[in-house]
């Protein structure tokens, strides 16, 4: 007669709510939580900044080229004479709206794309992947500037100019996504309970399928303040708003006497974005489980 | 023979997105306030309506929508871009001069910074938790974040303007004077920082998606097939392992042609080097639609033929691909 | 005769996250040139880490080999220099591994594979390697080798692809050569034929072979010796006829009788199907005074729990260690 075996107790773990994990496992990413909180800053600035210290930036407040510190004017003057603090201040708005915008929208075509393409496969996929294709062929910003110089500079035709042009990367993630979630388990378990098409997309794929495609929106603002950055420096703005691109640009012939013109914007541009990324790959490590082994 | 069947496929299928880009093209110049007409008047100096007329007649712009698509894939395939009022000349004579400079800047641009990153990949593969490593993946973000124009403009002021080392703009210095070695050493130099620049971007992307894939790689089952025969640690590396490692980042690359074709309008800007982004840049200001539009076809074209080749590049790399298994 | 490989009082220590742990415990073992021995127990018993230790190839950071010796040919492997270790491995010392689909360079053909351990360890030129590399694949039995030489491994099978690995470690003409687990991955077919592959180029060559394996059936039909491994620890060795006879630690007898077709061969009897109750100690639990088998057996006794059982010496070379040994 053989013994009962002795199996040892385990401990059950209670286990946590998805979200609580990733947020624990972002906060201990010091160089994120430090990009992020860089990143409300300057939020709050581009808010409230521009009602706390109401110069104009259009308006000359000074001689020109005067450099930072001099006359009480933190930052200096331009080539105009304008003060560069509220050239700033106000640019942080245009460049964080647009950003925030164009990302969305970029997010917004990208997601339809790439959801319905993986889905439906079939000559869906094979149509909307060409297309695809046909927008990633194009370089971007020859494209948003071509759109930009035929129906004018606007601070909307902008948006859309960045967010039709960007959207192939996020289609590609989440076709990805869709792709390989739709045959795992428990999505066949609901198909075959009768789920409806739309409710299957939306409501049971489409959420499991975000954390990759958070990172990337995430990243996709960096590449939209760039973007527009860039479109700024060529001067393809609205003439009747600041952005850190267009100073950069209009200040460009400068840079002998007044450097300080020119690299200051950038440093702004460059910060925002940086903190961007590194709260993107912040994102990247807490939500992506194949990492969190390491 | 499966081969040359790959490069036809992908031949035909370029010349199909191609096509399509032509399509965009046209529509895009049709959905524009004001025409073709529009423009020649303005440079003119303007016109009465009769003469306006007389253009439209002229250009055919009075035709069905069809019919002009057609006449103006005509006219691609004779290799007509159309006619630049601003510059004189045709659209296709003035891509052509200019496009050289671009192909120069773009691909040295992106083979520095795939060799760049490839090493720099490879080193802190070897050494996770080195220097090198952490360098890498500080380089990546700045070179990632930092907007392209605003490098260039801070390499300028740094190399050029403070210590003289390099030029500060264009292409040649038409002054100088000499042989062959002693143009080309100009030009190298002239060549240096906007290729710097451009490739900063890239290099940043290589070096880290190199390094990740190295370090998959070093640890899969066949490394350790290779270490159980007793290969040295150089040809486990170099030969072993990397060959697996550059399919993805070669991938990359070609992927990235029309990022880097876009940060060459900038670089171009920055350093006035006479290329297409300049010549982009100049006519978006002038109002030039056709020559916009025909630098947007050439460079779908450069960026098309580019893929094209990334993707016969692979098939050496990567046996398996093409290949039944 | 002098042993080829002699293991002694081996301790291979694993870094987990719970701390170190002795995944090989003390073992000592003796192999001669031309013999086939076979290394058994079940899975995270860690037969597989007595391999890569003798090859010098334990995890970098996670796994060394923390006392004992493994004197080879008058070496002790664990003293050797890197370089030494390197001129062994595949050459003297030789090892191929459990998932063929895997372990073999997906970008280069196999013919190169095959080639380039001969160039390396025997200096042989590109050309006379290659030729070498096409009669190798044809000595592993894959048909049409001329051809299949410039072939790369995602066109072969699985059982291609091993026999592929024993054409490479085979190569050289090595000592010894170690086989962990490798039919795991195949269809029983194809396994039947890889082990006599395996036993036919082991006779022709007098390549003594060390096989890792949880399959009680491979044991019976390949090797002469077996030593079968309990959490880290060496249960039970000896001859393999001996052992299946009359098997001295309960251990080793629970894991027979899983066997049916070997008792009714031998023995001629007929015994019920029994199973082991239980499961193999966690690798935290390595190491400790006591039998570690003790939870699972059914002669347990409050020795068993409070002291490390000895090795007890049976005739012809067979050791067990069980402080019931004699009454198993």
């Amino acid at each position: 007669m053989s013994k009962s075996p002795i199996i040892p107790e385990e401990e059950i773990q209670k286990a946590r709510h998805p979200m609580a994990e990733a947020a624990e496992m972002f906060a201990k990413n010091y160089a994120a939580v430090a990009a992020l909180i860089v990143l409300l800053l300057i939020v709050l600035a581009a808010i409230f900044g521009p009602t706390l210290y109401p110069t104009d930036p259009f308006e000359m407040v000074w001689a020109p080229f005067s450099p930072p510190g001099e006359g009480g004017f933190l930052l200096g003057t331009d080539y105009l004479g304008r003060d560069l603090v509220a050239a700033l201040l106000h640019g942080a708005r245009v460049s964080i709206i647009i950003g925030l915008a164009a990302a969305f929208m970029s997010v917004f075509i990208g997601v339809t794309v790439g959801a319905l393409a993986g889905f439906y496969r079939g000559w869906v996929e094979e149509v909307l992947m060409r297309i695809t294709e046909f927008f990633q062929v194009l370089p971007t910003l020859l494209f948003s500037m071509v759109i930009v110089a035929l129906f004018g500079a606007s601070l909307p035709i902008i948006t859309i100019a960045i967010g039709v042009v960007s959207w192939t990367a996020v289609a590609r993630i989440t076709r990805s996504e869709f792709l390989r979630i739709r045959e795992l388990e428990y999505v066949m378990a609901s198909r075959a309970s009768g789920a409806s098409n739309a409710k299957l997309m939306f409501k049971i794929i489409l959420p499991n399928a975000l954390p990759p495609i958070i990172v990337q929106a995430a990243l996709m603002v960096g590449s939209a303040i760039l973007f527009e950055a860039g479109l700024s420096f060529l001067g393809l703005t609205d003439p009747n708003v600041v952005s850190w691109g267009q100073v950069i640009g209009s200040n460009r012939q400068y840079i002998l006497d007044a450097s300080y013109t020119v690299t200051i914007p950038g440093l702004a541009i460059f910060v925002t974005v940086l903190c961007i990324s590194l709260v993107g790959d912040g994102l990247n490590d807490a939500l992506n489980p194949k990492l969190r082994q390491r | 023979m499966a081969f040359l069947k790959a490069v036809i496929t992908r031949t035909l299928y370029a010349a199909l997105l191609l096509a399509a880009v032509l399509v965009l093209n046209f529509s895009m110049m049709h959905l524009a306030p004001g025409d073709v007409a529009d423009t020649i008047s303005q440079s003119m100096g303007g016109a009465d309506a009769a003469v306006l007329e007389e253009i439209r007649k002229d250009y055919g712009l009075d035709q069905p929508f069809l019919v002009q698509l057609g006449s103006y894939f005509n006219k691609v395939l004779h290799f007509d871009l159309g006619y630049s009022f601003f510059y004189n000349t045709s659209v296709t004579g003035l891509i052509m001069q200019k496009l050289p400079a671009t192909l120069l800047l773009v691909v040295t641009a992106q083979v520095l910074a795939l060799f760049v990153g490839i090493v720099l990949g490879v080193y802190s593969a070897r050494n996770p938790n080195g220097l090198s490593s952490h360098f890498v993946s500080i380089l990546a973000l700045f070179g990632y974040s930092a907007p392209v124009f605003w490098t260039g403009i801070l390499l300028l002021i740094g190399f050029s303007l403070n210590v003289h080392w390099f030029p500060v703009a264009g292409m040649y210095d038409l002054t100088v004077e000499g042989g062959f070695f002693v143009k080309l050493w100009d030009l190298i130099r002239h060549m240096v920082l906007p290729v710097i620049t451009l490739s900063s971007i890239f290099l940043a992307l290589y070096s880290r998606l190199c390094r990740a894939t190295m370090m998959e790689v070093l640890g899969s089952d066949y490394i350790r097939t290779a270490k159980a025969k007793g290969l040295s640690e150089r040809e486990i590396v170099y030969k072993h392992a990397l060959k697996n490692s550059l399919s993805p980042v070669i991938t990359l690359a070609g992927l990235q042609f029309s990022a880097v074709i876009s940060g060459a309008v900038l670089v171009e800007t920055v350093f006035s080097w006479p290329g297409l982004g300049t010549l982009a840049f100049q006519s978006i200001i002038a109002r030039d639609t056709p020559t916009i539009l025909g630098i947007l076809f050439f460079s779908a074209l450069v960026v098309i033929v580019g893929n094209l080749l990334t993707d016969l590049a692979l098939r050496f790399v990567d046996p398996r691909i093409g290949r039944k298994g | 005769m002098e042993p080829l490989l002699t293991v002694e009082n081996l301790r291979i220590e694993l870094t987990t996250r719970d701390g170190i742990a002795p995944v090989i415990d003390d073992l000592s073992f003796d192999l001669h040139a031309g013999e086939t021995i076979s290394f058994v127990g079940e899975s995270g018993c860690g037969k597989s880490m007595t391999a890569l230790g003798i090859m010098g190839l334990l995890p970098d950071k996670i796994g060394r080999i923390a006392s004992g010796k493994i004197i080879f040919n008058g070496e002790d492997l664990t003293t050797t220099s890197e370089q030494r270790l390197r001129e062994i491995r595949g050459n003297e010392i030789s090892m191929i591994f459990q998932e063929p689909m895997t372990s073999l360079n997906p970008v280069y053909t196999v013919g190169e594979q095959i080639a380039e351990v001969l160039r390396a360890h025997q200096g042989l030129g590109k050309k006379a390697a290659w030729d070498s590399a096409v009669e190798l694949l044809d000595a592993v039995r894959i048909p049409n080798a001329q051809r299949r030489v410039s072939d790369y491994p995602f066109q072969m099978s699985g059982g291609q692809r091993q026999r592929v690995m024993i054409a490479m470690a085979l190569a050289c003409e090595p000592k010894i050569l170690i086989a962990d687990e490798p039919t795991t991955a195949l269809d029983v077919t194809v396994q039947a034929q890889i082990f006599d592959l395996l036993r036919d180029l082991s006779n022709q060559s007098g390549t003594a072979i060390i096989m890792i394996t949880h399959d009680m059936g491979a044991v019976a039909e390949m090797a002469e010796r077996m030593i079968v491994m309990y959490a880290g620890r060496n249960a039970e060795q000896g001859p393999v006829e001996n052992i299946i006879d009359h098997p001295r630690h309960p251990y080793t007898k629970g894991l027979i009788s899983c066997v049916p077709h070997i008792m009714a061969k031998l023995t001629k009897e007929r015994h019920e199907l029994t199973e082991v109750g239980g499961i193999v100690p966690s690798l935290s639990e390595f190491g400790q005074d006591k039998c570690l088998f003790a939870s699972r057996c059914n002669m347990v006794t409050q020795k068993c729990l409070e002291k490390r059982p000895p090795e007890i010496e049976f005739k012809g070379g067979h050791r067990s260690a069980c402080w019931f040994a004699e009454k198993v």
